[in-house]
């Protein structure tokens, strides 16, 4: 015993080399299997990037234009490819402008660790140049963040960053790292993976005694109802969620986090849910007995009316996020762990069964919705474009294979009650936080995470001048982005919402815009502008077989509004088809 | 449901920021904080929150499961005012003069259980230790006699129904917590309901 002791302190010692701070920060990025790092250098981070210049062959970095542009791609690379976004910024004004998409990436469930640097340890709390209190202004938008001011935390800390984001329910990690501990030497003794924190448990040992309940409920069932979302994908449970439902046979919809989980043409895949989702799954939200909600939180948008939410149904709900159980919506089973372990489970203790007469009351529904929405915004009767025939041309072209980000509005809401997805991790917007400016950088970040398919950014006129400066990143490391714009020369969902709650007071949502293509083209990016029908399909295909990205803007309808609408304060079975019904 | 006063009782590590991540948790609904104490616990390295709020049972279980979303939070608990012991320190500083000439003033100090911590010359501190109400109580006898300082704790509390963290904190020290670990709490094995 002695003799192996001293021999495994003898490897030890010889394994151990002296490093700087920065060193072992780039070290735990190569252990944890980064590639790619999205960043904007400065004062206080200079020590990294000087060591990251040794690091060149092994990490690729893209200089974005402002940080929050970092921070998005970094949230669109973890969305596309599922691993950790990574993210360098400095101290001050670099750090606070990471504010924004650590609140989207905590919202939304997105495993992101971004380094800061920040001013010598001896001059915390003197307001130093470019001294910000990054933790605390940080603290309510991070899953973790800690402040480092020794080497020697470096890699126990890093370790413990990567275990925080990607485990449990995901989410934004901030390190804070002095300059003084960037630059210091110390004996680093090489990398451990951090496997568990004693005061951190990122899933429960799943009660069997629920999944038997739950199961119960769901069997006695008339007219069940499944509604999924991102927990699906952030638990890599594709494929048991499509065995559990296919086995049920219970009709599923998904709410704006969700979509892709499930291929949209699947036959149980019965749309959106929420305050722009499809007819059926809102209304018949309220006429389900067994509501069977998969890894979702039951948002404001997606519940309308808490008191008019699914009163008469019994609530079996899955969720890893203990907190999220009875916040909003009250479980009469709740099922707390991860679905990859808690569908198989519940698949194996359910009968299979088809529910005909129930999927006919969807189809019925569908019907309404064909009739009184879907067909004009897909084959309007004017000459003016609509933006649901673009994303109806875009489908046929991409035939459902593409990455869609959008950003934040009405182009967002109309992509994703028409984009046609097969494969998972293909929606990429920005739910929860509502973050104009999303779509841009997350599709660079997008297009790094999964190279291999087609990336396309769909934006409306006011977000794309909210973060356009990435323009510059794609100029400059030609990652391939297809970004279509589709112009109706205002903010067109707040602007919906005054003239139909505002007595179309239409106050500073007239915006106006510089000429996109020409934008584009002193960005070294080919573009092209239209406005006919007849131009629309040759165009989407000029844009996507072009090598390279490209911009194409649409202008659509001015004054088109997105429906059906479930209107603020109301439940969800007084979903409105038209204006005329708000 | 009614709002009532809940003690909240909340196992972390000792961790610089923590404390401003569990405050903010309540800043964030706009919920009051009564009272709030940090010490270290019964076990070694394992600090101790003591938070008081007024709230409904609901609202209560939320914000604990909140807190225990935290990293570095172990364990959360929120209890009535009947499942604890409790105590909250007063101190109270007067005129010397004045407590020497006035017998009624020795007779109410005796009373209401004060201590005398300093006595000097210009001015004597008393200690109180009890409840809200006694420690009140005492306020308002004191000031005809020249109160000149007041000064009150956070409330510290004891769970009547705890054995305590040493075992909890095995479990949790374990890679794979078994069947008994903490988790067990959300299951109310009489009525078969999920609770905390």
């Amino acid at each position: 015993m002695e003799t192996l002791e001293l021999k495994q302190q003898a490897d030890t010692k010889s394994k151990a080399r002296s490093i700087s701070g920065s060193e072992a920060v780039l070290e735990a990025f190569l252990e944890e299997g980064v590639d790619t790092i999205f960043g904007y250098p400065g004062g206080a981070i200079m020590p990294i990037y000087d060591a990251l210049y040794d690091y060149n062959e092994k990490l690729k970095h893209i200089l974005v234009r402002h940080e929050q542009g970092a921070i998005h791609a970094a949230q669109g690379y973890a969305r596309a490819s599922g691993d950790v976004g990574v993210v360098f910024a400095t101290s001050g004004p670099g750090a606070t402008n990471l504010v924004t998409g650590l609140a989207d990436a905590m919202i939304d469930s997105t495993p992101v660790v971004c380094i800061t640097g920040q001013v010598f340890a001896h001059l915390l709390g003197t307001d130093a140049f470019q001294e910000t209190d990054v933790i605390n202004i940080t603290t309510p938008v991070t899953k973790w963040n800690f402040q480092v001011t020794d080497a020697t935390e470096i890699p126990s800390v890093l370790a413990k960053a990567f275990y925080i984001a990607r485990s449990g329910r995901p989410g934004p990690v901030l390190i804070d790292i002095t300059k003084n501990a960037q630059l210091q030497q110390f004996n680093y003794e090489g990398y451990k993976k951090c496997e568990h924190i004693r005061s951190y448990r990122p899933k429960p040992i799943v009660r069997k005694e629920y999944i038997a309940e739950a199961a119960k409920l769901i069997n006695a069932a008339e007219k069940p109802f499944v509604i999924f979302g991102q927990g699906i994908i952030l638990g890599n449970a594709e494929k048991e969620f499509k065995n559990f439902i296919e086995k049920s046979g219970i009709p599923a919809a998904w709410t704006i986090m969700g979509m892709s989980a499930l291929p949209t043409d699947h036959p149980l895949g019965v749309g959106m849910l929420g305050m722009h989702g499809n007819y059926g799954p809102n209304v018949l939200t309220n006429e389900c007995d067994v509501l069977i909600a998969v890894g979702m939180r039951f948002d404001d948008r997606v519940t309308g009316r808490l008191d008019k939410y699914a009163k008469q149904a019994k609530v079996v709900h899955l969720d890893i996020d203990p907190a999220e159980i009875d916040k909003n919506v009250k479980a009469t089973v709740p099922v707390w762990g991860d679905c990859k372990e808690t569908l198989p489970l519940l698949t194996e203790l359910i009968e299979q069964k088809v529910y005909p007469s129930w999927i006919q009351r969807f189809k019925e529904f569908q019907q309404k919705e064909e009739d009184k929405v879907i067909k004009d915004e897909l084959n309007p009767s004017t000459d003016i474009l609509t933006m649901g025939e673009v994303i109806k041309e875009l489908n046929a072209l991409t035939k459902g294979d593409a990455i869609i980000v959008t950003d934040v509005g009405q182009h967002q809401m109309v992509t994703c009650r028409y984009a046609k997805f097969n494969h998972s991790r293909s929606n990429i917007t920005s739910g929860g936080l509502g973050t104009m400016g999303f779509a841009l950088p997350a599709a660079i970040g997008a297009a790094y995470g999964d190279p291999k398919r087609k990336t396309v950014a769909v934006i409306g006129d006011g977000g794309f001048q909210m973060t356009l400066q990435e323009l510059g990143t794609i100029m400059q490391f030609k990652p391939d982005v297809k970004i279509l714009i589709l112009n109706n020369q205002f903010l067109g969902m707040v602007r919906q919402w005054q003239q139909l709650f505002h007595e179309k007071r239409y106050s500073f949502v007239d915006i106006t815009s510089p000429d996109f293509v020409q934008v584009a083209k002193g960005f070294g990016i080919p573009g092209k502008s239209i406005t006919k029908r007849e131009d629309l399909v040759s165009s989407l295909k000029e844009m996507l077989d072009h090598k390279g990205s490209f911009l194409l803007e649409v202008m659509v309808g001015k004054e088109n509004n997105v429906f059906p609408m479930v209107p603020q304060g109301r439940g969800v079975a007084e979903i409105v088809l038209s204006r005329e019904e708000v | 449901m009614l709002k009532q006063e809940y003690t909240i009782t909340v196992y972390t590590e000792n961790q610089i920021g923590l404390l401003n991540r569990i405050a903010i948790i309540f800043s964030r609904r706009k919920i009051n904080v009564e009272s709030l104490n940090t010490s270290p616990s019964e076990v070694d390295s394992v600090h101790r929150f003591t938070i008081v709020i007024n709230e409904t049972e609901d609202v209560v279980r939320k914000l604990c499961r909140q807190i225990e979303k935290q990293v570095e939070v172990l364990k959360a608990y929120y209890n009535t005012n009947e499942e604890i012991v409790w105590q909250e320190l007063a101190l109270y500083k007067v005129p010397t003069d004045i407590i020497a000439a006035e017998v009624k003033v020795e007779r109410l100090l005796r009373e209401h259980g004060a201590k005398a911590v300093v006595i000097r010359k210009d001015y004597t501190v008393f200690e109180v230790a009890g409840h809200r109400e006694e420690t009140d109580n005492l306020i308002k006898v004191l000031e005809p006699f020249g109160l000149i300082e007041f000064v009150r704790s956070a409330r510290v509390a004891i769970i009547k129904d705890s054995d305590g963290f040493h075992e909890k904190l095995k479990e949790f020290e374990y890679r794979e917590p078994g069947e008994n670990a903490a988790e067990n709490e959300y299951l109310n094995e009489n009525e078969k309901v999920f609770s905390m």
